[in-house]
């Protein structure tokens, strides 16, 4: 389903956001809340504590086939990730790319929990697809393997995002998921007497659980995690600046169709093996990518001063000629400065260069840094 | 004595003659959100009503702020340099961006007054 940008979808937690004093912005097609309260206190909040965010605008596909086997073999004719090795309930993130290697948008895989809802409906696997790519990744997805797989896009459930340090111990209030997961693992199950689907994921850098849930039950679910008072909504642009310096790309601004996961430092997206095997669209491109080098690397940078340097800002030699930009860029309320991501020749790439964006016509001195610039804090074993 | 008054994108002036004080308005450091940066001008520049003369950066994104007349930079808030959250929590006190003097007090009048502001706002 498609919106003009004068018509957005309103999520199931519409409604709940306006009555939450959210400011809704149209965002990919959907209105979805910039900041509550401030994205300050929300980032913030999320580090220390726990928020909830509605991510409904993401695609969430399921794929059916005749078993596991059969559908994850198919599927990894066109993605690059290993997912014939999941485990049942396994998570991987890959990316879905062109003959060139470029990046059509990038996944999270899952694979259906043993016993779970999911399996008894035969979908084998599930993708969750960023919201602007959802109709153009179900045309590739159809076009690649619709003789042999099913892909359906469920518009009729949402998703939330519980993210924080305390969301494993406030959602094993209501159920025994948190017990259950690791980080990047999924669970059918049931909050109150509302069926969901938790995965222990997110885009944060923390801990933190998506709940995937019919849209008819999904404000009822919302209001249930809002009786926990530790549980506060955050918008997008929290979501933004949390994402940001946990050194998360955002699709189609720290990567496009015309950049491969090479370039774009997300080889991990790429399995191992598959990296020497091949037998994935753009295959050949990426092997080739791997054998040369990049010629444009992603770099995370720390500025100097507060002033924030921004997506579209050129990064300049001394000789003031443009030989990169950048793609995101905040200010961080973490660290109190300048963070940003963007593409650098590779033999400036190493942690610890000095660089320099322009902003308004003036120079702006950084230093590349390894990401995250914030540690992550994932959940390496299941519990609270 | 002075009096406050607003322009349509959301500055405020505070003259007392030709000696103002501008800064933007409550509405709009709420509507800009968390304020990380402010950028001002040099003292002794000059602008056109219509000239951007600052930008003000929230974490999400970067504004202009226009010249509401033609002035002289006299002051600017060297203050908000180590503390731009000031612009949020008091936008009409400590977080005043410039003292300018004015070039023609007469364009105070294409201003509105605080119950003008408020009808635009709301």
């Amino acid at each position: 389903m498609s919106s003009s940008l004068s018509n957005p979808i309103k999520t199931a937690l519409f409604d709940l956001h306006t009555a939450q004093g959210g400011r809704m912005v149209d965002f990919a097609g959907y209105f979805l809340p910039v900041q509550f309260k401030g994205l300050i206190d929300e980032h913030n909040h999320t580090r220390n504590s726990a928020s909830l965010f509605d991510v409904s605008h993401m695609g969430q596909v399921s794929v059916s086939g005749a078993d596991f086997a059969t559908a994850s073999m198919a599927l990894e004719t066109l993605l690059p990730g290993n997912l014939q090795n999941l485990k049942p309930g396994g998570m991987r993130y890959t990316v879905l790319l062109n003959d060139a290697g470029g990046i059509e948008d990038d996944l999270i895989v899952t694979r259906s929990d043993e016993g779970g809802r999911a399996q008894a409906q035969g979908i084998c696997l599930s993708i969750v697809v960023n919201a602007a790519r959802k109709t153009h990744d179900m045309e590739l997805f159809k076009a690649a393997l619709g003789d042999r797989l099913e892909f359906e896009l469920h518009e009729d459930k949402s998703l939330l995002a519980l993210q924080g340090p305390l969301a494993a111990k406030i959602l094993a209030n209501f159920t025994d998921a948190p017990h259950k997961l690791a980080f990047m693992q999924t669970t059918s199950s049931e909050i109150g007497s509302i069926e969901c689907q938790i995965s222990r994921c997110g885009y944060t850098g923390e801990d933190g659980f998506e709940i995937s849930v019919a849209n008819s039950s999904a404000a009822e679910l919302a209001k249930t995690l809002y009786g926990d008072e530790r549980v506060l909504p955050a918008g997008l642009g929290a979501r933004d600046s949390l994402r940001l310096e946990a050194g998360l790309c955002l699709y189609g601004h720290d990567m496009n169709d015309e950049i491969d996961p090479v370039s774009a430092n997300i080889i991990f997206a790429v399995g191992k093996k598959r990296r020497e095997t091949g037998g994935f669209t753009g295959a050949d491109a990426v092997i080739s990518a791997l054998k040369n080098g990049p010629k444009m690397l992603r770099v995370g940078v720390v500025f100097d001063g507060r002033m924030p340097v921004r997506e579209g800002a050129d990064i300049v030699d001394e000789a003031d000629n443009k030989i990169g930009s950048i793609t995101s860029g905040t200010f961080s309320p973490s660290l109190g400065s300048p963070i940003a991501m963007g593409y650098v020749p590779a033999s400036m790439s190493e942690s610890g260069t000095a660089i320099t964006a322009i902003v308004r016509g003036r120079k702006i001195s950084g230093t590349v840094s390894d990401m995250p610039f914030v540690k992550q804090n994932y959940a390496r074993q299941p519990g609270v | 004595m002075s009096k406050i008054l607003f322009s349509t994108d959301h500055e405020y002036v505070d003259a007392e003659g030709s000696a103002a004080t501008i800064g933007i308005s409550n509405y709009a450091q709420d509507q800009l959100g968390d304020i990380v940066f402010v950028e001002l001008p040099q003292v002794g520049a000059t602008f056109k009503k219509g000239d951007e003369f600052a930008v003000v950066e929230s974490v999400k994104a970067a504004s202009e702020i226009y010249a509401p007349l033609d002035f002289t930079i006299v002051e600017i808030n060297e203050a908000l340099e180590a503390n731009p959250e000031q612009v949020n929590s008091d936008s009409m006190g400590a977080g005043w961006l410039i003292k300018v003097s004015l070039d023609n007090v007469d364009q105070l009048g294409d201003l509105m007054d605080e119950a003008a502001y408020s009808a635009h706002t709301s």
